[in-house]
């Protein structure tokens, strides 16, 4: 350790600098989180494990002691937690709002500790703190006990897979130190937590503003015998079992820099592989065998879970980023829908149906919710029914990807077990998930093969199938002009078909209201009849508000490349509101309809329509007339 | 079974190569900022091993203050030519014809003009997607909280409250048009971690960091080297030739160097054990006031 370092003659060191290095390399790492509820002392802790252990500079105690002054909590005395709130805003409010990432080395091990935010809202900074993390410290303030944070914060150190917990029964010196006070608070703990799959709770009754039982043993509490938690910091199993599973070699990039050399490069996520070793590619199928185990040290004989290699195969098989090169005898599951634990992190509420990006360590596909099962009350663990996730809010859901991709159960391989969802709009990282297993049927439902095709159905019409997909407000004149726009092309012996949204809802979707969630799903349900009348050969005109970028591009991709045209309707809301064909803005505007679209409820207008048309000024059969030529430019009619 | 038994270098190793390919497999063009310091040295060298045997598919970019200890742009040179990586050099004009410098403007108008806005032209020049740094969290509170891939708006700038949630190792590496994303690889090394490393690595720095008999003006509480003519002596200062060495390297005016005899790799690691100041107080730029590194790096600091 560099304190104990310290204590000896520069001479000794000088000679030591050698044996030192060589000790520290085989010194291993321990990743742990702090978390819990606000003002249960985290930040202090942290200071207080790097003061102990002489990690502060003498530039950053004098520092210290000058924030102390002016921000300090704890009148005269040292306030740790400032050396740790790093954020100007957080050393205002007294509060943490992000994680901190913090390092000290003991001469048994390093370590490095996030430091997660106790605030609710922050709960999805927490999560990414646990994410990495080997060892939850959950800090309770003995005054208050177990809190909703510590039931939040456990639930979700459990769910990211965390299997070791330290109770850190913090701030005992306010309660005189007591003993009954401990025991009651760890039973109270030990009641809950017992559903949530942890190996081990080790309690421990300590004072991080004065030291006790953080790194040296309290004279206070003689009925305590267990370790100080630096003690068992250092002492604690630190094995994921990664090195023992099967094979996993999620392929991250393709080094090729001439016509000799092939590489994947990557990290091993699990097992071990040696040059020789049979491998099959998850997605294909496809076997080869490893030749060479390439690194800039040399060729390795061995790769284990954690080392970051490349690999070089006997033959020339198809292998990109996104695939895996696992062991042939235990594969992952290959399926584009499964089951998975679903954390939320934007303020923008989940919503099945909506299409998402997935992201796994390597993998990229579109993705959508296809049910949320059930949302988990992180109080009572209960499930409770739910039609959308939001901010902060764990669910299970079942997930629908475009590609098939290859995974593992979380339980079983904390790497090839997650993922990442990305809304398409903004690139916001929305939710984590944690994979439970595949949904069978989609591994055992194949599609139905059948001769006569969209393409035969296509030609003995004649014509080439599309969806025309007219978007804008209520009363911009979509349905006209798409009813106009149908007579013309019956006369010219096309074979067409109008889904109206108003007709859609009085019977397929009339079990659907105009929430967002309803109005998702309505959209969901004409995109996949469109898909249908596409699929028998039909030009389909959809005349539907559908106010959602999202859905409509959800739509798109149903489709074939040139089988879908956006049709942006642009009247002017003013227009709208003046037309008013059913009466139905006066109503709205009354309040007597909610969830109106242009009122309460947003539109989001096309930002690339493939035909924009201004009806203002314009007739609509001027509109209809401009549409058919379009059409027919392109070949469609 | 085999147990994994990675040290801990191996696997800040293996984390920070893992972090290389994923920027070069999925950014469509990525920079590597090389600041000629010992942390560029050990990117410089991860970088080397992420792709072996092939280069890195990236070229460097060294935003070049004017300032910088004429060592290090002679080793900066060396580098280049002795790996054969891609070199772009960047230098604020508009700064360099106002005469801008940290004598006459002082350290904060100084780092300002030729450093943050200087990157933030070379950046939007190239139209770079990612950018890789050298930052460390162990180094400053406001880096302790900031993710390995970091965004930033189109304008550069760091939201601190609302950073991308980062889960495992799978990095959310989508970017809109004009935004990009700070990638640090070395975020979980400490400072002893990266001297251990180049010691283990036989990794190849600046001089400037070993002991020798430069000539130092004693200013303002910190040792600044006179590297060269600009810098003008002030009433009752005298340039006195004293064995120092630099624990961090910057631009010279504003870098102190410390006394010191070590001149081995052995005697730096064993001065840095027995050390009770951090090393960023060798640069004046975090004196300036308290929580002036995250003002700067909202700003576009590095």
């Amino acid at each position: 350790m560099a304190s104990d370092q310290i204590t000896l003659s520069p001479d000794e060191i000088a000679r030591d600098v050698r044996s030192f290095l060589a000790e520290q390399e085989q010194k291993s790492l321990l990743r742990f989180l702090t978390c819990g509820s606000v003002d249960d002392g985290k930040s202090t802790l942290i200071g207080r494990l790097l003061y102990d252990t002489k990690l502060i500079f003498e530039d950053q105690l004098a520092a210290l002691e000058r924030d102390s002054r002016r921000h300090g909590t704890v009148g005269e005395e040292i306030d740790f937690a400032l050396l740790v709130d790093g954020l100007e805003a957080e050393r205002e409010q007294g509060i943490t709002i992000d994680v901190a990432y913090r390092f000290f080395a003991t001469s048994k091990r390093k370590f490095i500790v996030a430091d997660t935010p106790g605030h609710e809202q922050y709960t999805r900074n927490m999560a990414t703190g646990a994410s990495t993390a080997d060892v939850a410290v959950v800090l309770i303030d003995a005054r208050k006990g177990v809190l909703q944070q510590t039931r939040r914060h456990s639930f979700i150190a459990s769910l990211v897979g965390i299997r070791q917990v330290v109770l850190a029964v913090n701030k005992i010196d306010l309660e005189g130190y007591s003993q009954d006070v401990f025991d009651r608070i760890v039973a109270d703990y030990q009641a809950f937590a017992s559903t949530l799959g942890f190996d081990a709770i080790r309690a421990i009754p300590m004072s991080a503003r004065f030291g006790d039982n953080v790194t040296t043993k309290s004279g206070h509490m003689p009925w305590y015998d267990g370790p100080t938690l630096l003690e068992h910091l250092e002492t604690v199993e630190l094995d994921d079992g990664l090195g023992g599973k099967p094979f996993r070699f999620p392929v991250q990039y393709v080094n090729r820099p001439d016509l000799d050399f092939r590489g994947f490069c990557g990290t091993v996520a699990s097992g071990a592989i040696r040059p020789g070793d049979p491998v099959v590619v998850a997605k294909s199928g496809k076997q080869s065998t490893v030749r060479r185990i390439v690194t800039s040290d040399g060729d390795l004989g061995v790769a284990t879970a954690g080392q970051a290699i490349t690999i070089v195969l006997d033959d020339e098989i198809d292998v990109s980023r996104g695939n895996m090169l696992v062991a042939p005898d235990h594969r992952p599951d290959v399926a584009d829908q499964f089951e998975a634990r679903l954390v939320w992190f934007d303020d923008h509420a989940m919503i099945p149906g909506r299409s998402y990006v997935l992201r796994t360590e390597c993998d990229e596909t579109p993705a959508n919710i296809t049910a949320l099962k059930y949302r988990v009350d992180i109080n009572s663990f209960a499930h409770e029914a739910a039609k959308s996730l939001d901010l902060n809010e764990v669910g299970i859901v079942n997930v629908a990807t475009q590609a098939p991709i290859a995974f593992d159960a979380y339980g079983e391989n904390r790497v090839t077990g997650g993922f990442i969802l990305i809304d398409r709009m903004t690139n916001a990282t929305v939710g984590a998930g944690m994979i439970t297993h595949p949904l069978r049927r989609a591994s055992n439902v194949h599609w139905q093969s059948l001769d006569v095709n969209k393409q035969s159905r296509a030609a003995q019409k004649h014509q080439k199938p599309v969806v025309l997909w007219f978007t804008g407000l209520s009363g911009s004149g979509k349905s006209t002009i798409a009813n106009l726009l149908e007579k013309k092309l019956h006369a010219d012996g096309r074979h067409s078909y109008i889904l109206d949204g108003d007709n859609v809802r009085h019977g397929l979707n009339r079990d659907l209201g105009f929430t967002e969630e309803d109005r998702v799903e309505n959209i969901r349900r004409v995109g996949e009849v469109a898909h249908l009348l596409v699929d028998a050969g039909l030009i389909a005109l959809v005349s539907f508000i559908s106010p959602f970028r999202a859905e409509r591009r959800m739509v798109r991709e149903m489709m074939a490349e040139d089988e879908f045209v956006e049709i942006f309707v642009d009247t002017p809301f003013e227009d709208c509101a003046r037309r008013d064909p059913k009466g139905l803005y006066a109503k709205a505007l009354r309040g007597e309809i909610k969830n109106f679209t242009g009122i309460d409820s947003p539109y989001e207008a096309p930002e690339k329509p493939d035909i924009h048309v201004h009806t203002v000024g314009r007739t609509p059969e001027d509109l209809a007339d401009e549409i058919e030529s379009w059409l027919k430019e392109r070949g469609y009619c | 079974m085999v147990r994994s038994s990675l040290t801990h270098l191996q696997r800040l190793e293996a984390e920070s190569i893992h972090i290389f390919r994923e920027v070069a497999a999925t950014f469509s063009k990525p920079v590597m900022l090389y600041s000629i310091g010992k942390d560029s040295s050990v990117m410089l060298h991860l970088a080397m091993k992420a792709f072996y045997p092939a280069r890195p598919p990236f070229p460097f970019l060294h935003v070049d203050t004017g300032w910088k200890f004429r060592e290090m742009i002679a080793f900066r040179d060396r580098m280049a030519a002795d790996l054969g990586f891609d070199l772009l050099v960047h230098k604020n004009e508009e700064g360099v014809r106002d005469g801008v410098g940290p004598f006459s403007h002082g350290s904060s108008t100084h780092t300002h003009v030729m450093k943050t806005v200087a990157l933030r032209q070379a950046l939007d020049k190239y139209g770079f997607d990612a950018a890789f740094g050298g930052a460390r969290r162990d180094e400053e509170k406001s880096r302790a909280k900031e993710r390995i891939f970091s965004f930033r708006n189109a304008s550069h700038g760091w939201d601190p409250k609302n950073q991308r949630p980062e889960m495992w190792k799978t990095f959310n590496t989508r970017v809109g048009p004009g935004e990009s994303i700070r990638v640090f690889p070395l975020s979980n090394w400490t400072e002893l971690d990266i001297w251990q490393y180049i010691y283990q690595e036989n990794i190849p720095i600046v001089p400037l960091y070993y002991a020798a008999r430069r000539p130092v003006v004693e200013r303002d509480g910190m040792l600044i080297m006179k590297d060269d003519d600009r810098m003008e002596l002030k009433p009752g200062e005298a340039v006195e030739e004293r064995l120092v060495r630099f624990r961090t390297l910057g631009c010279y005016p504003l870098t102190g160097a410390i006394d010191s005899a070590a001149d081995t790799m052995e005697a730096i690691i064993q001065e840095m054990l027995v050390a009770r100041t951090s090393e960023r107080q060798g640069r004046l730029i975090d004196h300036d006031e308290s929580g002036s590194m995250e003002k700067k790096k909202r700003e576009g600091y590095f």
